[in-house]
């Protein structure tokens, strides 16, 4: 018994449900939001903590025993990014106090982030499998609702491919949940796993293995279920782009790994494998969309799709090293696209402009933002002291050691061409000369660059601190290569 | 509706209205109450009662309802979530796992032994939220121009 996992889930849903009252006073839905925020990087932490000191916490809703009742499950790898989603909500809360205009703000702008955060958390801690459709849905009605708020032309447009695609997923989920829960005759994550284990993993199991596979990946804009998203996410306000690209594809990414680590293990040459080689293909279309656009909204949500393929070839290949690096590749990459999207945020609102070409010189007004700009991109590429490095170097080593040498390759060279695009960026936007220099130096920045800050503090810190979190991603990477660790958590056997 | 310069005359429909709102009402109100050892429950005790307040405002217009009823429907779904979730934390003061339910029989003056199970709070804030959410959705839908 132990109510401490589930604060993460209770902190924002009550926030949000508090912030409705307020809806006419601003000030208050600020103040109140941004405490919770607060409260829940600190809890997280402490859930960490605790994970990490005395294993794998479990909490029976209501006091009835699983398979029977939902139980929330917070292992490390869970714990771990529910403490990178609330810092991540932290620092946007940060950003939309400056970036988000007051028409937004009054029509329950602040109540959607906290459910959204309440989504994703609920989506990472829970233990069932038909919960996590329900925390899925949670995040992505709140997703939605951030989505179309403003309600502009093209936000309208691209929520209703959004919204369209999302309900396609959905309905196929309930679909597998269904054919799953007909073959094993229950929901439960850990006591699938079992059941799948005694009655051996037959070809109907590897067909809704592949189905799982498919929803997760229209979540998680794997290739080729990744068409929506580009467009998707150039429509909202940054700071809501900051939460959809740091958060949402995590959640599918999250997933697929659960399943694939937890439930579906037993025929990996055949799923793992086309993971595998999907993966592969994430990557290539994801860096093709990021060299080829000059837009700097569309270069950065194209890099979210690379960063989706390498976290999950980690995955596929399936030997301790690369799942280490998959589980370090996907924290880094939660604070980075934070960061870099944020960035995104406070070059258009100095520019007005996403627009490569229209802008020039930027470093001269704006110095800061143009360092703070090259530290976020050599992060993300994975230059050796930064966050990024040791998370791609794990999986190519991994991937070797799976034999995989191309897909490894693929991994390697996509790095180079991530490079290329955010470089890109910096050498036409900020270098050159200064287009329009007075007009951008009397551009307020005031209070943008300090959540960049906070997130470019902590890739550094990762890059650096390694020693110290190592021990907590290998305690991720051993349940995730060990299910019965889970297991016996879960059912206490 | 079709508008025309004759004025309608809705006094059967409005009157019949009056009786019948009552009468759904109060059935709405036993789905509530009977939904642990019968069919109902919060949702469709919410749903019964919303389609009340919906042949109200069929049957007289917006202004007249929102005059008689005088509710933020969306306050009314905030206060349903929040007596949801608060029987949840509840949990917390009694060092039992969240959302733990507990119920008791009770003798209670007119009604005899009663079973009062605290599931009840948590289907009251399920019959607020449902009223308050398709309420909600009719009548911005309803204002809109």
């Amino acid at each position: 018994m132990n109510n401490l996992i589930i604060l993460p889930i209770l902190i924002p849903l009550l926030t949000g449900i508090i912030l409705i009252f307020f809806q006419k006073n601003i000030r208050i839905q600020k103040v109140i939001s941004l405490i919770a925020a607060l409260t829940g990087v600190v809890i997280a932490a402490i859930v960490v903590q605790t994970v990490h000191t005395s294993g794998i916490q479990t909490l029976e809703i209501g006091n009835w025993q699983p398979p029977y009742g939902i139980v929330l499950v917070a292992d490390m790898y869970a714990s771990l990014l529910v403490l990178a989603t609330s810092i991540i909500g932290f620092t946007a809360l940060l950003f939309a106090f400056y970036s988000i205009s007051e028409d937004r703000e009054r029509f329950y702008f602040y109540p959607g982030v906290q459910f959204l955060i309440l989504g994703v958390s609920g989506a990472f801690f829970t233990g069932d499998l038909f919960n996590l459709f329900v925390f899925f849905e949670v995040m992505l009605m709140s997703s939605y609702m951030l989505i179309v708020l403003g309600s502009s032309k093209t936000q309208l447009r691209e929520s209703i491919k959004y919204i369209l695609v999302n309900v396609i997923s959905s309905a196929l989920f309930v679909i597998a949940v269904a054919y799953l829960y007909a073959v094993t005759g229950t929901l439960n994550m850990a006591d699938l796993s079992v059941k799948i284990a005694e009655m051996g993993q037959s070809g109907f199991l590897t067909v809704i293995a592949i189905l799982f596979l498919i929803i997760f990946g229209l979540k998680g804009a794997i290739f080729p279920l990744y068409f929506w998203l580009p467009g998707s996410y150039q429509a909202p306000p940054s700071v809501v782009t900051a939460l959809f690209g740091a958060l949402l594809t995590k959640v599918g990414v999250y997933s697929i790994t659960r399943v694939y680590t937890l439930i579906f293990y037993h025929e990996p040459g055949f799923t793992h494998q086309i993971l595998a080689w999907l993966a592969a293909l994430t990557i290539i279309f994801g860096v093709i969309g990021a060299i080829a656009y000059w837009d700097i909204k569309k270069i950065i949500i194209y890099n979210i799709i690379t960063a989706v393929g390498v976290i999950l070839f980690g995955i596929a290949a399936n030997t301790p090293n690369a799942v280490e690096g998959s589980v370090y590749y996907l924290v880094h990459d939660m604070i980075i696209k934070g960061a870099l999207f944020f960035l995104v945020g406070a070059i258009i609102t100095v520019t007005g402009t996403s627009n490569l070409r229209k802008f020039s010189g930027l470093i001269a007004s704006k110095p800061l933002l143009g360092w703070m700009f090259f530290i976020a991109t050599l992060s993300l590429a994975g230059i050796p002291p930064l966050s990024g490095f040791i998370g791609k170097l794990k999986i190519v080593q991994g991937g070797f050691e799976a034999g995989e040498y191309t897909i490894a390759f693929v991994v390697l060279l996509s790095s180079l061409l991530v490079l290329y695009s955010v470089m890109k960026i910096f050498i036409n936007g900020f270098w050159g000369e200064p287009s329009n220099e007075a007009e951008f130096k009397a551009k307020s920045t005031k209070g943008l660059y300090v959540p960049i800050a906070i997130l470019l503090a902590l890739s550094i810190a990762y890059g650096f601190g390694i020693e110290f979190i190592s021990p907590y991603i290998s305690q991720a990477a051993d349940t995730l290569l060990d299910p019965t660790i889970y297991i016996q958590a879960v059912l206490k056997e | 509706m079709k508008k025309t310069h004759v004025k309608t005359n809705d006094v059967i429909f409005q009157t019949v209205t009056k009786v019948v709102a009552f009468i759904i009402i109060i059935y709405s109100l036993h789905l509530f109450f009977s939904g642990h050892y019968t069919p109902g429950g919060g949702f469709i005790g919410g749903l019964m009662t919303a389609s009340a307040f919906v042949l109200m405002l069929l049957a007289f217009d917006i202004k007249t309802v929102v005059n008689t009823l005088q509710v933020d429907y969306i306050k009314l779904t905030a206060t349903g979530l929040l007596i949801a979730v608060l029987t949840g934390v509840g949990s917390f003061f009694f060092d039992v796992p969240f959302l733990t339910h507990t119920f008791d029989y009770v003798q209670l003056p007119l009604l005899g032994k009663t079973a009062l199970a605290t599931a009840v709070l948590f289907d009251l804030g399920v019959y607020l939220v449902v009223i308050g959410v398709t309420m909600t959705i009719i009548q911005t839908i309803g204002e809109t121009e």
